[in-house]
């Protein structure tokens, strides 16, 4: 594959259609794991299809490529959703995904970049994938590349300390190559978000922190690549899209249920969840 | 056994060399960028903010974010120093150094300055005596722990050419030169004074000269106790350090730091496992500091010369 350059894909139903493709592969590899975390990465997926493949520019044969965008995965238990992704793109062979989760494999339970050329930094432990990108921001404004930066974090993982000091230094610094995700699927491992500790008003909280929000439905890819225009376009001060997802998208009885959070789908959930995805 | 005209110069804190050789480094390379936590003035990361304040980060009181920032930061080609006290550096953010500096692999420099007890009045919730134990424990990190300014001057320009975490040890109180002019350090080459044929005296940090007084009180009583400094505590100059454990009949060592986890911890280990003899480790006895004048600490806690001749007696007594 060559390089992806930016726009490589405008048309919304291809992204939807890449997004079915992406969900599919996130369930044959969890089945095939025997463990993992379901419900966020099908969560964050259509977000995360429409930053890699209408945004970004990235050449899977040269990962390291100076003037690549970068991608966080601030919420780094997904991982899931960006190998899926990275396996649909093209940066490693389609058969690498069955071993997730297995000890010679690059595809570890969460990002470990050093395994797996196109992971930037490693994460997992949640709340420090922002500093990660403001980092990568600033190196990137200091080198006057053109190169944006984009996180995605989850509405649990807000609940961290760092995401809020990052969060400030995103605005004090006017960081604007960056682009930040808050993926709000409303559900962590202990319960809803509201009844664990309450995070709202999330709107409210970043725009006092100093950022361009812009709320959206993140299952609607018409709003979700409007978003990613418009935030590209923001000038002087960084950007979050609250993106309004359920967890689970995509599998009627995986949606909203708290005991998918980290719990693979069986043999026969698997073909089930695969036909509905199909259906759809 | 030393340096005759280093010995006259005027004793510097070796936080105040890392501020100038961080500044000379700037003007050398425009890939070398600092951030801090809002103690620029005292870690002296600020004299290379006033002359590149693009390339200086402040991350105000927020030590989390700045090691996450700095491994951004690394990850883009740049070269960061990250400071701020000891304490804070590997205490708070330890979790970050785990995962985006060690885990990662990425090129940053942890240089902490008010290591150990002789951060004086601030007292202990400022006093880093665990921070060694905590930054050896990381898979991937170098720990150094330099004796003086020469050294320290010397281990910056090092680090900043060495890919890879790396975490270096500096103090906020003067302290004498005690290493040759011409010294040259090496990461994991620890320098040795002198071996001794009765004893041998481990030391890193501020402890390297009280080593070096310590020895010269003995040889005044016919004991022969060489002084070796072993500053980096990762990867242990362990060729070294078995060469004085063959040569000599005990080994001390000294650190300003808590005997569990640090220098003492890791020559223990190594010599365990490879060529047991009677080691006495000199530091702080799994206790807290508190406040008062450095010198007063070092008294307290007995990290003096004297408290070093004394436990090499009392070794090679029992050692008979």
């Amino acid at each position: 594959m060559s390089v992806m350059t930016k726009g490589k894909v405008t048309d919304v139903e291809e992204l939807k259609k890449i997004a079915k493709s992406v969900r599919i592969r996130i369930l044959h590899m969890l089945t095939t794991a025997g463990s993992g975390h379901t419900g966020g990465s099908l969560s964050a997926a259509d977000v995360a299809v429409a930053i890699y493949f209408s945004k970004m520019k990235f050449n899977p044969k040269d990962p390291s490529w100076k003037d690549r965008d970068r991608f966080i995965l601030s919420k780094g238990h997904a991982a899931p959703l960006q190998y899926s992704i990275m396996a649909e793109a093209g940066y490693f062979p389609e058969e690498t995904t069955q071993t997730l989760r297995t000890t010679e494999s690059p595809l570890q339970g969460h990002p470990c970049c050093k395994r797996l050329p196109g992971i930037e930094v490693s994460t997992g432990s949640l709340g420090q994938g922002l500093s990660v990108a403001n980092g990568m921001a600033l190196g990137l404004r200091l080198d006057r590349n053109p190169a944006r930066v984009y996180c995605i974090m989850g509405d649990g993982e807000i609940q961290e300390g760092q995401i809020w000091e990052a969060a400030m230094t995103a605005a004090h610094y006017k960081i604007d190559n960056l682009c930040a995700v808050v993926d709000c699927n409303g559900l962590q491992i202990d319960g809803p978000v509201a009844k664990v500790m309450n995070i709202e008003p999330v709107v409210d909280k970043w725009e006092a922190f100093g950022w361009h929000v812009i709320d959206i439905d993140g299952h609607n890819m018409e709003q979700i690549v409007g978003a990613l225009d418009k935030a590209e376009g923001i000038k002087g001060k960084p950007t979050v899209i609250i993106a309004n997802t359920t967890k689970g998208k995509g599998v009627s009885f995986f949606e909203n249920k708290v005991e998918y959070h980290g719990v693979a789908p069986s043999l026969e959930e698997l073909e089930k969840a695969v036909k509905e995805i199909d259906n759809e | 056994m030393s340096s005759a005209q280093g010995t006259e110069r005027k004793p510097k804190a070796t936080r105040n060399q890392y501020g100038e050789t961080l500044l000379e480094l700037g003007r050398e390379r425009s890939d070398i960028v600092a951030l801090d936590a809002d103690l620029s003035g005292s870690t002296k990361t600020g004299k290379f903010a006033k002359e590149f304040p693009e390339r200086f980060f402040n991350m105000g009181v927020a030590e989390q974010d700045m090691i996450g920032t700095a491994a951004g930061l690394a990850v883009t080609g740049k070269v960061p120093f990250a400071s701020t006290f000891a304490v804070f550096e590997t205490g708070r953010a330890w979790d970050q150094i785990r995962l985006v500096i060690c885990y990662s692999n990425t090129n940053v420099k942890l240089v902490a300055t008010h290591g150990g007890i002789t951060v004086g009045e601030d007292g202990a919730s400022h006093q880093a005596l665990e921070d060694i134990a905590l930054m050896r424990a990381l898979p991937n990190m170098t720990v150094i722990v330099p004796a003086d300014a020469t050294e320290t001057n010397s281990v910056i320009r090092t680090v900043a050419d060495y890919k890879g975490p790396v975490y270096v040890r500096l103090g906020r109180s003067n302290v004498p030169y005690t290493m040759p002019d011409d010294y040259q350090f090496r990461i994991g080459r620890a320098h040795v004074f002198h071996t001794g044929k009765d004893a041998n005296i481990i030391a890193a940090g501020i402890m390297v000269d009280a080593a070096k007084k310590a020895s010269e009180l003995l040889a005044t009583e016919g004991i022969d106790a060489g002084v070796i400094n072993m500053s980096t505590i990762k990867p242990l100059d362990e060729e070294t350090l078995l060469n004085a454990a063959k040569t000599g009949k005990v080994i001390i060592t000294a650190e300003e730091h808590s005997i569990i986890g640090g220098l003492g911890g890791a020559v223990c280990e190594f010599l365990a496992e490879n060529h047991p003899v009677p080691v006495r480790r000199i530091g702080i006895n799994d206790s807290f500091g508190c406040s008062g004048g450095a010198a007063e600490l070092l008294q307290l806690h007995g990290l003096t010369a004297e408290n070093i001749a004394e436990a090499v007696k009392t070794s090679l007594k029992n050692a008979q």
